[in-house]
C-alpha cells in the first residue's frame, strides 16, 4: 500500500513537470529564440502593420535603448570599483586602522553622490548641449562663459540642479548615473594617500567639496563643453584637450588632490627617521589588495568602453582590448622593474600599482590608439609608477601609503600626453566640434599634443590651488590630523568607536615603527 | 630530575613530536614564542623599502625527565629538528628541585613518570 502511494506521487510529479513542456511544443514555443520578435512587437497604431515612419521610429528608439542600457550597465561596473578602492587601500595599510580606512571608502560614495546631485552635475554638464548618443535633446544648454581674446571661455554649467525642471529626463538621468560614479572614483583616490592619520570629520567635509565643486568645474572644461574642450575650435589646437575616459578629469584630479592632501597632512608617525630616510610600514592584507586590484581592473571595462556613451559605437571592442593590454604591460613592467632594477623581489603591492598605472594611463587614449601603442603606453606607465612612488616618498618626503599619487596623478598626466602623441587618426571624427579624426604628434598633429599639455597644466593649477584652499581651510578650522596618541593606538577605536578586527590579536605589523 | 627546553623551528614540531612519541617520552609542553639568536632576524620588503623583522616566531618544547633519560631525548630532538641551516634553534638543560603530582600529592622522582 505504502509502495503504491509512493509510485502515484512520483507519477503525478512527473506529469506536472513534463506535460506542460509537451503542451508548449504544440503551441509553437521558440526554444532556440529564432523567431521571437516580429512586426507585431513594433509600436504601431495598427498592431502588426507598422507604417514606414513607425518602423524608422522604432529603429531610432532601439538604437538609443541599446546606448542607454550600455551607459547604465557600464556605470554599474564603475560603481563596483568603490569596492576595489576600499580593498586596495585597506589591504595596503595597517590592521589597526582597517575600520577607519574602509569607512572613508564607504562614505565617499553617498557623500560625493549627494554633492554631485545637488549642484555638481549642473556645474559640470549644465552647458553640455545635446547628448548625441542618448536622443540628442538640447536640454543642458546653459554655460557660464567669459570672453577673452575675442573667444568664448566656458567655465561652468548652470542647469540641472537636483536633476529637476527640464533635467527630469531619462537620458539626463542615465548620464547622471554614469558621471556620478566617475566623480566618486576621483573622490576616493585621496583617502588612500591620506589614510591612517586623517580625522574622519575632516574627510566628511572634503567629500562634499570634491563632489560639488572641485571635480565638476575641471570636468566642465573638458567634458561639459568648457574652454579646454574648445581649444581646438577656438585656437586650432587639434581637437582641443581630448580625454576619452578621464585620465585627467578623473585620475589626475584625484592624484593632485591626493598629493596636496598628503602634503598638508604630513607623514604618518614613524614613517621618516630623523635623518629623513623612510621606513617601510607594511600593509596588513596583501590578498585583499590584490583582489581589490582585480575588482578595479574589472570595473575599468565599464570605465573605458562605457565612455562611448553608446553600445552601438563598435569602437568599444578596440577600447576594451586596449584597456586590458595596457594593464598587462603596466603590471609586467612594474614587476620586472622592481625585481631586476630597484630591489631583489617582485613586490606584490607594486605589481598592483603597476596594473592600475597601466589602466590609468590608457584611460584617455584608449579609443584613439592602436594595440601596439596601448602596449607601449602600459610599458612606460609600469616604470613611471615605481620611479614616481620612490621619488614622492624619498625626495619629496610625502607619505602616500598606497601609491595613489604615483598611480593616478603621474599616470593620469602620462595618459593625456600619450593621447597627444599616439592618437592614430582612426577615430574621433568631429570630436569637440572639430572635423576630422584625432591625430597625435606621431601622426602629424603637433597642435593636439600642445592641447594635451595645456590640459595637464590647467589640471595641476586649478585642482592644486582649489585643493590647497579646501584642505587648508579645514586645517585651520577643525583640523585635518588626529591626535598623535590616537594615531599610535590606531584610528579604529578613537575615531570610529570599534576595531575593524574586533577580538583579533594584532601581529607584529600592527605596531608603529620607531623612528631612529 | 632535569628540565629540557628545546627551541625549534615551527615547521619541525610535528617531526620532533613523532620522534619523541616513538621513544616513549612521558609528556611535553609546547609554547609559541618570539625571539632571535645570532641570526638577528630576517629582512623583508614592502613597496621597495626593506625592514627588519628581528623577532622571529619559534616553537619551544619543555620536557621534565629523570636524569638517565636526558641523553636519549636530547639526541632525538637534535636529530628530528636539524636542517643544518641557521635558525635551527637551541636546547637548554637545567636541574629541577622537585615535582608534585596534583591528583595524588606524590612528590619527587615518582611524580615525573
Amino acid at each position: 500500500m505504502k509502495k503504491k502511494t509512493r509510485w502515484l506521487i512520483l507519477a503525478g510529479l512527473f506529469s506536472m513537470c513534463f506535460l506542460p513542456a509537451i503542451a508548449h511544443a504544440v503551441m509553437e514555443a521558440d526554444p532556440a529564440g529564432l523567431t521571437t520578435g516580429k512586426a507585431i512587437d513594433i509600436t504601431a497604431a495598427m498592431p502588426g502593420m507598422p507604417t514606414p515612419l513607425e518602423v524608422l521610429n522604432q529603429i531610432g528608439h532601439n538604437k538609443v535603448a541599446i546606448n542607454m542600457v550600455w551607459v547604465l550597465i557600464t556605470g554599474f561596473l564603475v560603481m563596483f570599483m568603490q569596492a576595489g578602492f576600499a580593498m586596495v587601500e585597506t589591504g595596503m595599510t595597517r590592521a589597526k586602522n582597517a575600520a577607519h580606512t574602509m569607512a572613508m571608502n564607504m562614505m565617499i560614495y553617498p557623500l560625493g553622490m549627494i554633492g554631485f546631485y545637488v549642484c555638481g552635475f549642473a556645474f559640470m554638464f549644465g552647458g553640455l548641449g545635446p547628448i548625441a548618443t542618448l536622443g540628442g535633446t538640447d536640454i543642458l544648454n546653459q554655460e557660464f562663459s567669459i570672453n577673452l581674446f575675442g573667444k568664448v571661455f566656458g567655465l561652468f554649467g548652470t542647469k540641472g540642479f537636483c536633476l529637476s525642471g527640464q533635467a527630469y529626463d531619462s537620458a539626463i538621468f542615465a548620464l547622471f548615473l554614469f558621471q556620478m560614479v566617475f566623480m566618486d572614483t576621483t573622490a576616493t583616490i585621496p583617502t588612500g594617500s591620506m589614510a591612517e592619520r586623517w580625522k574622519y570629520v575632516a574627510f566628511f567635509i572634503y567629500g562634499l567639496c570634491v563632489g560639488t565643486i572641485i571635480y565638476p568645474i575641471y570636468g566642465n572644461w573638458v567634458w561639459g563643453g568648457g574652454w579646454l574642450a574648445m581649444l581646438g575650435k577656438n585656437f586650432g589646437l587639434g581637437h582641443g584637450h581630448v580625454d576619452f575616459a578621464g585620465s585627467s578629469v578623473v585620475h589626475m584630479t584625484g592624484g593632485v588632490l591626493a598629493l596636496i592632501g598628503a602634503w598638508i597632512l604630513g607623514p604618518r608617525i614613524g614613517k621618516y627617521n630623523k635623518d629623513g630616510t623612510p621606513n617601510a610600514i607594511p600593509g596588513h592584507n596583501l590578498p585583499m589588495a590584490v583582489i581589490g586590484t582585480f575588482i578595479l581592473a574589472f570595473g575599468w571595462f565599464g570605465f573605458n568602453p562605457g565612455s562611448t556613451l553608446a553600445g552601438t559605437d563598435l569602437r568599444i571592442a578596440v577600447v576594451a582590448v586596449n584597456t586590458m593590454l595596457a594593464s598587462a604591460t603596466g603590471a609586467i613592467v612594474a614587476t620586472l622593474w622592481m625585481w631586476l632594477v630597484r630591489t631583489k623581489k617582485p613586490d606584490p603591492s607594486m605589481m598592483c600599482n603597476g596594473m592600475l598605472a597601466g589602466l590609468v594611463a590608457i584611460t584617455a587614449p584608449c579609443a584613439f590608439v592602436n594595440s601596439v601603442s596601448a602596449c607601449i603606453i602600459g610599458i612606460v606607465s609600469g616604470v613611471l609608477v615605481i620611479e614616481a612612488a620612490f621619488f614622492i616618498e624619498g625626495k619629496l618626503k610625502i607619505d602616500d601609503p598606497v601609491g595613489a599619487v604615483a598611480v593616478h596623478g603621474c599616470n593620469g598626466a602620462w595618459g593625456i600626453l600619450a593621447t597627444g602623441l599616439f592618437a592614430d587618426g582612426t577615430y574621433g571624427d568631429g570630436w569637440n566640434g572639430v572635423s576630422g579624426t584625432v591625430k597625435g604628434l606621431f601622426y602629424g598633429d603637433g597642435g593636439q599634443f600642445l592641447a594635451s599639455c595645456i590640459g595637464i597644466l590647467a589640471n595641476v593649477v586649478f585642482v592644486g590651488v582649489v585643493g590647497f584652499l579646501v584642505f587648508k581651510l579645514i586645517d585651520v578650522t577643525i583640523g585635518n590630523r588626529v591626535a598623535p596618541e590616537n594615531e599610535i593606538q590606531g584610528l579604529d577605536i578613537p575615531e570610529m568607536g570599534v576595531a575593524g578586527y574586533a577580538g583579533v590579536k594584532m601581529d607584529k605589523y600592527g605596531e608603529t615603527p620607531m623612528s631612529r | 630530575m632535569k628540565l629540557i627546553q628545546a627551541i625549534i623551528r615551527n615547521e619541525k614540531l610535528g617531526e620532533v613530536k613523532a620522534a619523541l612519541d616513538a621513544i616513549k617520552c612521558p609528556g611535553l609542553q609546547v609554547w609559541e614564542i618570539l625571539g632571535h639568536g645570532k641570526q638577528k632576524g630576517v629582512t623583508e620588503q614592502f613597496r621597495g623599502r626593506e625592514f627588519k623583522v628581528d623577532l622571529l616566531p619559534k616553537t619551544k618544547i619543555e620536557i621534565v625527565v629523570h636524569d638517565d633519560q636526558v641523553e636519549k631525548i636530547v639526541d632525538t630532538i637534535v636529530k628530528a629538528a636539524n636542517t643544518n641551516k641557521m635558525g635551527d634553534g637551541k636546547i637548554f638543560i637545567s636541574t629541577i628541585e622537585t615535582a608534585i603530582r596534583i591528583r595524588t600529592g606524590e612528590s619527587g622522582e615518582v611524580a615525573v613518570d
